[in-house]
């Protein structure tokens, strides 16, 4: 079984983001760039499916300018076999990125998807979703652990008071949460290997895809100020500063 | 034209996030329908009926619909959306699984986790874990839209009087099931919805000692929750995490106990009314954004709390 793991090229998690003076958007020049955490763990996933005899080939699909490349070879490293870079100006909108990846599952024939439940930029958690859709495939999203069973998957999921188990027919689309699995770092070799593995390049109209703008950004801005307040020196003060100032005792 | 909003709901009650839900999509126009897909749920239509400012409710009752497969709903709710300018949804595990299926079947796009209703058209969303806010058009004819339940004040449960009317369409898209659940059962009040929440961190050394939470939240009728740290250490299970990658609240008050405040964790809490802060390191950066700091042991300082408060 073939299996496809999507990954997005996003802000390292730890970079503090900053909103450009002219409220345009967030500044990202000369700022750290890293793999989406939840598509890392993504490849993770798939990687572990080959290691365990069940997915014969791990295809990486990256969409982006030629920068995305960078996180296609981290995922090559990680141990996904080759990539495939769908090659755009910019960051296209979830559901052309969804139009887009349909095409690539069109040309693949995967048996499993493996992506991210959400990126750590746009934060939109839709694009697992959306390419479920329009493939007419099951979904099991925000998975804690995934097992293969035959011809069906059985996922569980991370719903808000617990755990749910779903079981999809398989070709199916897996979105990862972050307790799927502890993501590995790859190694000086895997890191030297990676870099002759294939990776191939297409563009959208390769694909036969249009873009299409359904959402105009207006404006980004920083978000309300909180102010601290004040240094308590007891639970005492605390409990009468909760009580009588506060009022929320 | 109408605004559709999809209930969150177990088939005999209405969930809490329906109502922030109402209350969004009323700011988007007039004219407000609540659609109640499941299976045996007319006590949850009941209650759709009795929420104030909602006109029409939809019951699709079929056993294709009792535990809300995406797949299902997705079918459902884009065959309904020809009639709506608007489809709404609470962010809940929910309405993020099935609505970015509708929205891909109708082929526009989705406003996720909305957070304002600047006009019909035009919404503002956190990006960046929060830590920036984009202000975002939608060009689509119809806007498929999910709630940040946190940002909007609940509609009231009763004084409506709602036509109740049945939906015959059965979308069983036969491709996926329901295999079972593990629900966290607790006497206790469901995190993003209690008045008050009291939430641990990596200071809290192991699960155990989440009991000295459990004791202040009984005497508060409070919810514990804990940061992402806490969860990852494996002290409590992953549905009591609070933050950007767990459950976004803002109770009337939060007390976060050995957190050191983490963006992702600030993210999900950082709109709660009142936030106390106890920790021994008094450079921790949730002081930051706290209105009362104690830097202070946690394990001589929760006991004495419980015991005053």
């Amino acid at each position: 079984m073939k299996v496809l793991v999507t990954v997005k090229r996003v802000i390292d998690y730890n970079v503090k983001v900053r909103v450009k003076s002219d409220n345009t958007d967030v500044d990202l020049a000369n700022v750290k760039m890293a793999l989406n955490p939840f598509c890392e763990i993504a490849v993770e996933e798939a990687v572990r499916l080959k290691e365990a005899g069940t997915a014969s080939e791990v295809v990486v699909v990256s969409i982006g300018p030629k920068t995305c490349q960078e996180q296609i070879r981290t995922a090559l490293a990680l141990g996904a076999d080759r990539g495939i870079q769908i090659e755009t100006e910019d960051m296209p909108e979830s559901l052309n990125v969804a139009k887009l990846l349909a095409k690539v599952i069109d040309e693949e024939q995967p048996g499993l998807v493996i992506m991210g439940k959400q990126a750590i930029d746009s934060d939109n958690n839709q694009t697992g979703q959306m390419l479920a859709a329009l493939t007419d495939m099951p979904q099991g999203t925000f998975a804690s652990e995934v097992k293969i069973d035959g011809d069906k998957v059985n996922v569980t999921r991370e719903v808000d008071g617990g755990l749910q188990t779903v079981a999809l027919n398989m070709p199916a689309i897996v979105t990862t949460d972050l307790r799927l699995n502890e993501p590995r770092y790859a190694s000086l070799p895997n890191i030297m290997k990676a870099k002759r593995k294939p990776l191939d390049v297409k563009t959208p109209a390769d694909l036969g895809v249009e873009l299409k703008a359904h959402t105009k950004l207006l404006k980004v801005t920083p978000p309300a100020e909180r102010q601290a307040g004040i240094m308590v020196a007891s639970v005492d003060e605390l409990v009468d500063k909760l009580k009588n100032e506060a009022k929320v005792l | 034209m109408a605004i559709l909003v999809i209930a969150e709901h177990d088939n005999s009650t209405l969930k809490g996030a329906t109502l922030n839900a109402v209350t969004a999509a009323s700011q988007m126009g007039a004219d407000l329908h609540l659609l109640v897909a499941g299976a045996g749920c007319g006590a949850a239509a009941e209650a759709a009926a009795q929420v104030a400012g909602v006109a029409k409710v939809l019951v699709a009752d079929n056993a294709a619909y009792e535990h809300q497969l995406a797949e299902n709903m997705g079918k459902l709710v884009a065959e309904l959306a020809k009639d709506y300018s608007h489809i709404v949804s609470p962010a809940t595990t929910t309405g993020k699984n099935f609505m970015p299926r509708v929205a891909a079947l109708l082929d526009v796009a989705q406003l996720s986790d909305i957070t304002a209703v600047e006009s019909e058209n035009t919404f503002q969303r956190p990006i960046y874990a929060g830590n920036a806010i984009a202000t975002v058009e939608s060009m689509d004819a119809v806007k498929v839209i999910t709630v940040r339940g946190t940002a909007f004040d609940a509609a009231a449960a009763e004084g409506g009087s709602a036509a109740v009317e049945t939906v015959d369409a059965a979308h069983d898209a036969g491709i996926s099931s329901f295999v079972g659940e593990e629900m966290a059962q607790s006497d206790r009040p469901e995190l993003t919805a209690a008045d008050v929440i009291i939430s641990g961190g990596r200071g809290m050394g192991n699960g155990e000692n989440f009991a000295l939470l459990e004791k202040v939240a009984d005497k508060l009728g409070a919810a514990v929750g804990a940061s992402r740290a806490a969860v990852d250490a494996g002290f409590v299970p992953n549905d009591m995490q609070v933050g950007q990658t767990g459950k976004i609240v803002a109770p009337e008050l939060y007390i976060a106990v050995g957190i050191s405040g983490a963006i992702q964790h600030l993210a999900g809490m950082k709109d709660s009314k009142i936030i106390v802060a106890i920790n021994k390191d008094e450079e921790a950066p949730i002081f930051s954004v706290a209105d009362y700091g104690l830097v202070a042991d946690l394990f001589e300082a929760v006991p004495e709390l419980e015991q005053k408060i």
